[in-house]
């Protein structure tokens, strides 16, 4: 029996350190390749010995996929590829190919120049692991081998980022990544054909929320940011470089310009440039409006938005300060955190989800104190927001993407197991399909029935379709034909051409049959009763009377005798080929039954 | 170019006319009618390959044919089809067949027998899609004949199982159109078997082809169109089809669900897997919604559209469609308007920054939540925050529709559309701040809905603001706070944008005139008046101070006690302002003060209204006194005159009337004049000079009759017919003249001619209405008709001013609803002495903003001159794009027209004005032979002549000479 087999390495029932495995039709694939933010020890990056215990991992998969270029989904790639050893290729968009290096340098400076950490990948395996990659268009089919095949849809989240369908012969699975189903200042929505794969991967960050409009939300944080700055309070962002950063960035940029407002906007990071110019050359990946606008200014080349200096943040009077990384866990971000924590009059705003055991989870669980390393205790005065600017589909967006794709099965990651009970329930109730959600580790088996395509030749369909008067998508059609089985293709051709084929002679099968029918007139006279019988009973057959006496339904041949023995009992002598079989017999039961008598 | 060749097409044909006079040109005619068919004949039978055989065809196909001609044309084709084995050619000549069928005045009867019976030998499925599409062409010309759409439909059902999906849908396509409407009809028509149109096309919602599928629901659709009413059952195959793969299957199918739903609104449906039952309009409604979250956009745009005429939904549904039941981590959660509409009504007014503000309240039992199936359910949120800008503009349109027949649910949608005025794409917003407008008198703002509004006077464009003035206007507003808020709002724009000046003055009228409760309290502060010491009187010119005295002063019409609060200088500032901006300012009963004029009573009909039975009445007298001797005539017409002008000026709303009778009144009179000059009496020679009246009004009369066709909206066709009478006699008094001034007789001789075909090409247009103009000049003139064509030029002139005398004055109806076209030039305002200086050679831009009223297709009409000291003048086309549409009858021209002149020792003003550019040849309709859209459509485009109808402004400008 043919099966599907998912094993998530991460994101099983957790959020962070994407990385599933997925064998189908004897391929391997892996899909993301993430890191935790949390942890800093062996459980960052995915167990690779899982794999490695059978072998080699070039051998034993056949692709690697990366959906976008968030940390947590491609985080632990270099170490993946060059240090546990990957040569096979990497697929991935151009945004996220172009983007993906410039994350991973950066996460590789914070953990070895800043936290001093050894054994860690270096510069030169970023460049060495990027040079395997292959870059997939959004809808473009890539061949991996013969019979793997792989297709990009578009998916919102950040820019690049993308769904995948992996499809092997007519069995197919949906990744989706990270996905956002309603669009953003920047990116526009995420969207899938209906590909009825058999089964579909998706991420469940939030199961069980549905969001308030997000005009309602941009509205809020505006409010929020311009009322602060009036009262003369500096506005911390904690974002990641990339994706919501751009997000929030033209969102402001747009507000201060209709506003007129003068208090300064600073980017932290250096990132900044760089990746904004990637934002700027890759239009074709935003949303409608930015698209139809960039002729006359790219959205992305912002006014008010300038560098941030170290300095900047000990300058007095308002300010908005965007700052990596994104959840206060490192980094230029907890630095002005640590600094600005303390006036009231501030604020920190935090866009998105937070990992659990980072600051930024923490201030806003409500902890107001924070050890911090060196056993400061930082009390937190600011004020603590939380605006879910989030980039992922909420319970109604999921369920719009399953109700799209229409798939099989459902499996849930990238998750909090609680919530994704919830969803689960309502995945099944709701589609009637199973739906899954393992831990990380455990592997799900999926039967499958593949089709198993069979060609027809032309002449044989088309003499069928014929014979048919108006199409009834209800009833299944009855098709004689003859099924040839050569070389694993399959052929369905009418029985003449497979005989010619096989250099068979036909043999004609005939069933003949004796029917008694008590009658003392002659034969003759039976055979014209029997003539007008079936031709008063058989309205839409063609019966004939014959010259020499016999009578013919279609192809089927009676003829009356006189009985041997018995003058008075007739016997009517019906033969039929097997082709007629179901006419032929229905004929000799109506037969059976007698004649009616003549009036 | 249309224009040329139509002109050309005039003129072709009436020299036709005189040949046939002339010489025997008749043969020549008819000649070279048959000969097209024979020519065809001939190059098909010259045709020696199909690709030869194709090109003659094609190149025929470029002319048209004339009716007498097709049925031979159609035989040489049919021939031809017999014989030709390549589909290709068939496929054209079945093509030409459908198209010469369509020609005016042939009837295809004939041709139908031969189409259908090589339709039954065709093979090739193209085509045969092709066939069908003729007989379908066919079909629609023969609407009546029941017979024939008969055997039609049997043809179409009998090629529906055909395999190729282009003749499947030309079948479904040819029953669509063609289905008999009734059953009736079916049984009576000669023992044909009875076809259930509506079933048979519903068997094939299910085919297999999807555009065969989206043809059968088109046909559907058809049908409905022609007024067969669906069945019921229909309504749940469609149903089936909102899932179908294929977008434009879903998406006809979204639009069949909305017909039925339209038919059988109350009819009871069950939901599926539960025993409830609802009505059929609500179920839709909620399918609909539902598909405002498809796949594709194409199909959410129409489904969004579709939502919006849904008006027999019950609230309960509707009001579903903004709540989207939100919920965070399993627990109910307040939508941000729910919390800030809580904050509004707790009196709180600063947004209480409570942590936790938005907090998940109580647990929602997991097994309640029903997150897809929840039919209408946040649809319109969706639909609002779509990517696709033309989605979110369908959504709001919808909004707009459904909110202006259910108040509560306009109150409802109030916080969404306010919303989208934070949209990214400017269309949107404006769109949404025009549907606000439209439900206004629905709804209140609240104060914080106020604040989001009042935000975007910020906004760098120019519409933007001028929309949200203009919502502004009429809305109504809960709080004096509110008042005060929208007013500092309406200043900070001001000083921004200068040049907003009129529009926020005007938005302040209308706010003030609305909430003279609301003002009154601030009143003190506004004034900055304090109880006891007298405060700086403010600078009067300053646009913000005028802006709040015209707010309060409005305010103070209807509030009597209010003017008790003003200082001394307020009320010397009134008078200035009464005088100055009158329109703005309204009338006060101030204490101590006479009212200027007595209140009008504006509720008075226009019929029981004394100022219109009096125009009636000067009217009347005018036409009735027709023979008095001509002293008295004119005496009389010029009072007449004069009191016109003078009620047009007192009352605005028969401006127009009063104008537009004047105007003809003025013709009369110096048609009159013109005709009493001495010099008619005298010989000709002795008379020169004082033929310059005459001819003077002649040209006047002329000029006024064009104004009076094209400077009035609401001119209907009997006044056309009188206003070009009355150029017809200016142009016969023109010609009168030049024949008594002119020396010798060649020039008379083309003037004559040219007359003549005036005379005629009026007679071809108006000859509906010559019955009306008993007795007039040109009932004359067509009686003597056939004399004047042989006459000599001299004898002709004579005969016209015989009956130039003796013609008489026609009765002018008066149209209902008749406006004079003016514009108004706001910018350049004209009143800076600083030159506007560039660089010669080089351009200038200027900015003009004008504002139109009652023109009719300005962007086709309004051209803008410039005039330099120099006696040059320019005419500028402003881009279609630069008019916008305010209201009814009004419109709004922002334009850029480009300066440039060579260099200037000093500045020097230019003279800008606005001017109607006219032709008269567009107003005629369309002969019936000439068809084709490249011909007609450049008609608009050419100008006769123009009209200035703008005071002009003076530009101050110096081109300044380059340097080197």
């Amino acid at each position: 029996m043919p099966e599907i087999r998912v094993t998530p390495l991460g994101a099983g029932q957790d959020v962070g350190r994407s990385c599933i495995l997925v064998s189908i039709a004897g391929k391997n694939v892996m899909l993301d390749c993430g890191m935790h933010m949390g942890f800093s020890d062996d459980r960052r990056f995915p167990d690779f010995s899982y794999i490695t215990r059978s072998g080699r991992l070039t051998d034993f998969l056949d692709c690697v996929i990366i959906s976008h270029f968030h940390l947590d989904h491609c985080g632990a790639l270099p170490y993946f590829s060059e240090m546990v050893g990957y040569d096979g290729p990497i697929y991935m968009t151009q945004p996220t190919q172009a983007i993906c290096p410039i994350l991973l340098e950066d996460y590789r400076k914070i953990a070895v120049d800043k936290k001093g950490e050894a054994n860690f990948f270096t510069s030169q395996m970023i460049k060495d692991c990027m040079k395997k990659v292959v870059a997939v268009h959004l809808h473009q089919t890539v061949q991996v081998d013969d019979e793997l095949e792989i297709k990009a849809y578009y998916a919102g989240h950040v820019l690049g980022a993308a769904m995948f369908q992996i499809k092997v012969g007519s069995e197919s699975v949906v990744y989706t990544g990270d996905y956002n189903m309603t669009p953003d200042r920047h990116l526009g929505a995420a969207w899938i054909d209906k590909c009825r794969p058999n089964l579909l991967i998706t991420e469940s960050t939030y199961a069980t929320t549905i969001r308030d409009s997000k005009r309602c939300r941009e509205r809020d944080f505006l409010k929020k940011v311009h009322e602060t700055v009036e009262r003369g309070g500096k506005v911390l962002i904690p974002v990641f470089a990339l994706g919501r950063a751009q997000e929030l960035c033209i969102l402001l940029e747009t507000f201060w310009e209709r506003m007129d407002l003068k208090a300064p906007i600073y980017f932290s990071t250096g990132l900044t440039e760089k990746a904004n110019h990637y934002y700027k050359l890759f239009i074709p990946w935003t949303n409608q409006k930015i698209r139809k606008t960039f002729v006359q200014r790219n959205m992305f080349e912002f006014k008010h938005i300038k560098a941030f200096d170290r300095a900047f943040a000990d300058s007095p009077g308002p300010m908005v300060v965007f700052a990596t990384p994104g959840m206060l866990h490192a980094g230029q971000s907890l630095q002005i955190f640590r600094k600005w924590a303390g006036n009231e009059k501030n604020m920190v705003i935090m866009p998105g989800y937070c990992v659990q055991g980072t600051v930024g989870h923490k201030i806003l669980s409500g902890q107001r104190k924070l050890e911090m390393e060196g056993r400061q205790v930082l009390e937190v005065k600011m004020q603590v927001e939380y605006m879910s600017f989030s980039a992922h589909a909420d319970a109604k967006g999921i369920m719009q993407l399953v109700g799209q794709a229409e798939p099989e099965n459902v499996l849930l990651v990238h998750g909090e197991a609680k919530k994704m009970e919830f969803l689960k329930q309502k995945i099944e109730q709701e589609f009637r399909v199973s739906c899954y959600m393992p831990a990380n580790g455990e592997t799900v088996t999926l039967p499958t029935s593949p089709s198993i395509p069979v060609g027809i030749s032309l002449g044989l369909l088309k003499r069928e379709m014929a014979q048919g008067l108006l199409p009834d998508a209800k009833k299944p059609r009855l098709l004689h034909g003859t099924l040839i089985m050569k070389d694993s293709n399959f052929r369905l051709v009418s029985s003449e051409q497979a005989l010619k084929e096989l250099g068979l002679a036909e043999h004609q099968l005939r069933f003949t049959c004796r029917v008694h029918l008590h009658d003392t007139r002659k034969e003759q006279e039976t055979a014209v009763r029997v003539y007008s019988h079936l031709k008063s009973v058989l309205k839409d057959h063609c019966v004939q009377h014959l010259p020499d006496g016999s009578v013919t339904v279609e192809s089927i041949l009676i003829q009356a005798a006189a009985h041997s023995e018995d003058p008075g009992t007739k016997v009517l002598l019906v033969s039929w080929t097997y082709q007629d079989e179901e006419l032929g017999s229905y004929l000799t039961s109506l037969l059976k039954k007698g004649l009616p008598q003549a009036s | 170019m249309a224009a040329h060749l139509k002109k050309r097409v005039y003129e072709e044909f009436t020299k036709v006319v005189q040949q046939q006079q002339e010489e025997i040109a008749t043969k020549k005619l008819r000649l070279t009618k048959p000969s097209k068919s024979a020519a065809l004949h001939i190059d098909l039978c010259k045709a020696t390959s199909p690709a030869d055989a194709l090109q003659y065809l094609l190149q025929f196909a470029r002319k048209p044919v004339e009716a007498e001609s097709v049925e031979g044309v159609v035989r040489i084709l049919l021939e031809h089809y017999y014989k030709e084995n390549d589909p290709s050619v068939r496929l054209k000549i079945a093509s030409l067949l459908g198209l010469l069928s369509k020609t005016a005045g042939f009837s295809p009867d004939c041709i139908m027998d031969d189409a259908i019976n090589i339709l039954q030998n065709e093979k090739s499925h193209q085509v045969l899609a092709q066939l069908l599409d003729t007989l379908l062409a066919i079909g629609t010309k023969l609407p009546d004949n029941q017979a024939i759409q008969m055997r039609l439909v049997d043809v179409a059902c009998k090629h529906l199982t055909d395999t190729s999906h282009g003749v499947r849908n030309k079948c479904l396509q040819l029953l669509g159109n063609l289905g008999s409407l009734e059953k009736s009809v079916t049984k009576d028509a000669e023992g044909l078997a009875v076809r259930d149109v509506q079933k048979i096309i519903g068997d094939y919602f299910s085919d297999q082809d999807p555009r065969v599928r989206t043809a059968a629901i088109k046909a559907m659709l058809q049908l409905h169109e022609r007024g067969l009413k669906l069945y019921q059952t229909i309504y749940t195959q469609a149903c089936k089809l909102l899932s179908d793969d294929y977008e434009q299957v879903r998406s006809a199918a979204v639009q069949l669900i909305w017909v039925v739903s339209q038919l059988y609104p109350e009819s009871i449906v069950p939901i599926p897997s539960s025993n409830e039952e609802i009505r059929l309009v609500d179920d839709a409604f909620g399918k609909i919604c539902h598909m405002v979250s498809d796949g594709s956009w194409v199909v959410r745009v129409q489904a969004s559209k579709l939502l919006g005429s849904m008006e027999q939904v019950s609230s309960h549904f509707l009001e579903q469609t903004l709540d989207k039941k939100l919920m965070s981590d399993l627990r109910r959660k307040r939508t941000a308007h729910e919390r800030a509409k809580e904050l509004y009504t707790s009196g709180e007014f600063s947004s209480g920054r409570k942590w936790g503000d938005d907090a998940p309240k109580e647990e929602v039992d997991t097994g309640a939540v029903n997150l897809i199936e929840s039919g209408a359910c946040g649809a319109f949120v969706h639909g609002l925050e779509d990517e696709m800008y033309e989605v979110r503009i369908a959504a709001v349109e919808a909004l707009c529709m459904l909110a202006q027949s259910s108040p509560s649910f306009a109150e409802k949608c109030l916080d969404f559309l306010v919303d989208m005025f934070n949209d990214e794409i400017e269309e949107v917003r404006l769109q949404s701040i025009h549907t606000m407008r439209k439900i206004s008198n629905n709804i209140t703002l609240r104060e914080d809905q106020l604040d989001t509004v009042l935000a975007v006077l910020e906004d760098s464009s120019r519409d933007i603001r001028e929309a949200l003035h203009e919502l502004l206007c009429c809305t109504n507003v809960s709080t004096k706070e509110g008042i005060h808020l929208a007013l500092v709002e309406l200043l900070k724009n001001l000083t921004k944008y200068p040049t907003d000046r009129d529009s926020i003055w005007k938005c302040l009228k209308f706010l003030g005139s609305r909430h003279p409760t609301l003002v009154l309290p601030l009143v003190p502060e506004l004034l900055s008046t304090h109880p006891f010491f007298d405060t700086a009187e403010p600078d009067m010119d300053d646009p913000a101070y005028i802006a709040v005295l015209v707010l309060i002063f409005n305010a103070a019409k209807t509030c009597p006690t209010m003017p008790a609060l003003f200082s001394d200088h307020t009320f010397r500032h009134y008078a200035y302002l009464r005088d100055s901006l009158s329109h703005l300012v309204p009338a006060l009963r101030l204490p101590g003060r006479k009212l200027v004029s007595s209140a009008l009573s504006p509720n008075i009909m226009p019929h029981e209204d004394p100022s219109h039975q009096f125009l009636q009445q000067s009217l009347e007298r005018v036409y009735s006194l027709q023979h008095l001797d001509p002293q008295g005539t004119q005496e009389l017409l010029e009072f007449t005159i004069r009191d016109l002008q003078r009620l047009g000026e007192l009352q605005s709303e028969l401006a127009g009337v009063a104008d537009f009778s004047a105007t003809y009144l003025r013709c009369q009179l110096l048609l009159i004049k013109a005709l009493q000059e001495k010099l008619w009496n005298v010989a000709a020679p002795l008379y020169l000079k004082q033929s310059d009246l005459a001819s003077a009004a002649a040209k006047q009369i002329m000029e006024e009759t064009y104004k009076m066709e094209f400077m009035y909206s609401g001119v209907e066709n009997k006044q056309v017919v009188i206003i070009h009478h009355m150029r017809l006699q200016a142009k016969a008094l023109q010609l009168i003249v030049t024949a008594r001034t002119a020396r010798g007789v060649d020039p008379l001789f083309g003037m004559c001619e040219k007359f003549l075909q005036e005379v005629d090409f009026f007679q071809r247009c108006f000859i509906a209405d010559l019955p009306h103009l008993q007795d007039s000049f040109v009932d004359k003139l067509l009686d003597l008709m056939p004399r004047l064509m042989t006459s000599k030029p001299a004898e002709v002139v004579k005969i016209l001013h015989t009956m130039l005398r003796q013609s008489t004055f026609l009765h002018l109806p008066l149209p209902e609803q008749i406006h004079k076209a003016s514009a108004t030039i706001i910018e350049p305002a004209g009143e800076s002495d600083n030159p506007l200086r560039f660089t010669s050679g080089l351009v200038v831009a200027l900015d003009v903003d004008a504002t139109l009223e009652h023109v009719q297709d300005p962007q086709s009409t309004v051209k803008v001159q410039v005039s330099y000291p120099d006696g040059q003048a320019q005419m500028i086309h402003p881009k279609p794009a630069d008019f916008r549409n305010p209201g009814p009858g009004r419109h709004r021209l922002i334009t850029q027209v480009y300066l440039s002149h060579t260099a200037w020792t000093e500045p020097c003003q230019v003279e800008v004005r606005l001017l109607l550019a006219y032709n008269s040849s567009s107003r005629i309709p369309k002969s019936p032979w000439i068809e084709g859209g490249e011909m007609s459509s450049q008609v608009e485009t050419s100008i006769e002549g123009t009209i200035p109808f703008s005071k002009s402004v003076k530009v101050y400008i110096m081109p300044k000479p380059a340097r080197r």
